[in-house]
């Protein structure tokens, strides 16, 4: 009880928010890595997956591409790109990672999704004279949007564990609070890091929660 | 003069590395195996009833899958600073960490696995006179372990990639070596180590794989 007290003390100290080392600007790094990456991410995986997806190919690749994701260990790559020439560009190796990591899931659901989309309605467009790109936009893209975003999702949450994770590796963000806290022996400041990285990545969390909710009922997932 | 080989380069791969660092890699692959078989088996023991109450009183499922989504969203790294006050640094304070993901990706997968079971099956059971335990060691656990095995493979897998992140504390097995190497630069150990975390996750998925096909030889027909 009396750690939780020591980094409620710490969290709550003004001198710890300001300056380059401070919480704010952490903060503001964690959020900048992970939404950026995250929206880079979406650019890569999504056009690629929706277009395999409508064309039915590639899906042993999409698929697998997951699982091989979840044996590479996000620490080994961060250091193996730290001690490349991506080393040398500030956030590089950080940005780097967290794009390798947040690919394979909104590749894979993105494409399951597309996969899962009824046939026999894809046949109804193709019978009514839709072209290809109007049944990708206006058939299947629609149809499997709970899984695309569901796939967000998990990516959303995969980046703010990275991006921590990518602290131990001199990257900037809320897990530089924690990496300090042990080089100092200070476990308030340790248990706070981990607070604020706890709730950060609850509130993305939560966030897409919200939106799934909020979303119209022909997008919810009816399963 | 200075010796001239790969260690001294510094090269990527190195074979020196290998034969002059074996105990130290042999060590750390021996640490890096314990903290995964036994964050796992702890994971599995606490998994299959926790999944079994949530089958059998329906209003527990709502809050086991809950309270276990939210400490999957909680990043590694973060939540083994959480354990900290809990177990200093110590290799318990990782397999906990551990053992919490694992809880996850196992519950959901074995209660997945026991409504999957038809309930014919069970009504049939019950009519032959199986009590409830006799119903759930012979007939809805086999029934749900492809279900389960499935998730006990990703549960594995990813626990061998989170051992790293122990690092942090001391007790992170090859996460050690890949942290001592990016301190000293020294690429040949962090490639080696990062290597061999890969290939012991594969190999504890095809291990895992193979066991499932003798557990599940009913599974096989439609395999084949």
């Amino acid at each position: 009880m009396t750690t939780l007290a020591d980094a409620w003390a710490w969290l709550t100290d003004p001198a710890h928010w300001a300056g380059d080392d401070g919480i704010g600007h952490r903060l503001l790094q964690h959020l900048v890595l992970t939404v950026g990456c995250l929206v880079i991410s979406c650019l890569i995986a999504l056009p690629v997956a929706l277009v395999l997806g409508h064309l039915g190919k590639g899906g042993a690749l999409a698929v697998n591409i997951s699982n091989a994701g979840r044996a590479v260990p996000t620490f080994a790559v961060l250091v193996l790109l730290l001690l490349t020439p991506v080393g040398g560009w500030g956030e590089g190796p950080a940005v780097v990672a967290l794009v390798l990591f947040a690919v394979p899931p909104l590749l894979t659901n993105a494409y399951v999704g597309m996969r899962e989309v009824d046939r026999g309605v894809v046949r109804a467009a193709r019978g009514m004279g839709m072209a290809g790109r109007q049944m990708l936009f206006h058939v299947e893209l629609p149809l499997s949007l709970p899984m695309v975003l569901n796939g967000v999702r998990i990516a959303a949450v995969q980046l703010v564990a990275t991006a921590t994770i990518a602290a131990l590796a001199g990257g900037g963000g809320l897990g530089r609070i924690i990496t300090a806290g042990f080089n100092l022996a200070s476990t308030p400041q340790v248990v706070a890091g981990a607070i604020l990285v706890a709730v950060f990545a609850l509130i993305v969390e939560g966030l897409f929660a919200l939106a799934e909710r909020l979303a119209p009922v022909r997008t919810r997932g009816s399963r | 003069m200075p010796p001239n080989d790969c260690l001294a380069r510094n090269e990527w791969i190195c074979g020196a590395y290998l034969t002059s660092r074996r105990q130290i890699l042999l060590d750390a692959v021996g640490q890096h195996l314990r903290l995964t078989a036994v964050s796992v088996l702890i994971g599995l023991a606490i998994a299959v009833p926790l999944a079994v109450l949530a089958r059998r009183r329906r209003w527990s499922a709502g809050p086991v899958l809950g309270v276990t989504t939210i400490l999957y969203s909680i990043p590694s790294l973060a939540m083994f600073s959480l354990l900290l006050p809990l177990y200093g640094l110590s290799a318990t304070l990782v397999v906990a960490g551990l053992v919490l993901y694992s809880l996850t990706l196992l519950v959901r997968n074995i209660l997945a696995g026991l409504r999957a079971v038809p309930d014919e099956t069970r009504q049939a059971a019950r009519g032959m006179g199986y009590g409830p335990i006799r119903l759930l060691l012979t007939v809805e656990l086999p029934l749900a372990l492809p279900a389960a095995m499935a998730g006990l493979r990703i549960a594995t897998v990813s626990a061998v990639s989170l051992v790293t992140v122990g690092a942090i504390v001391g007790f992170g097995g090859l996460g050690n070596l890949i942290y001592a190497g990016m301190n000293t630069y020294f690429k040949a150990q962090v490639l080696t180590a990062s290597v061999l975390c890969v290939v012991i996750a594969v190999a504890a998925d095809l291990l895992l794989l193979g066991a499932q096909r003798l557990l599940t030889p009913w599974t096989r027909a439609a395999w084949s």
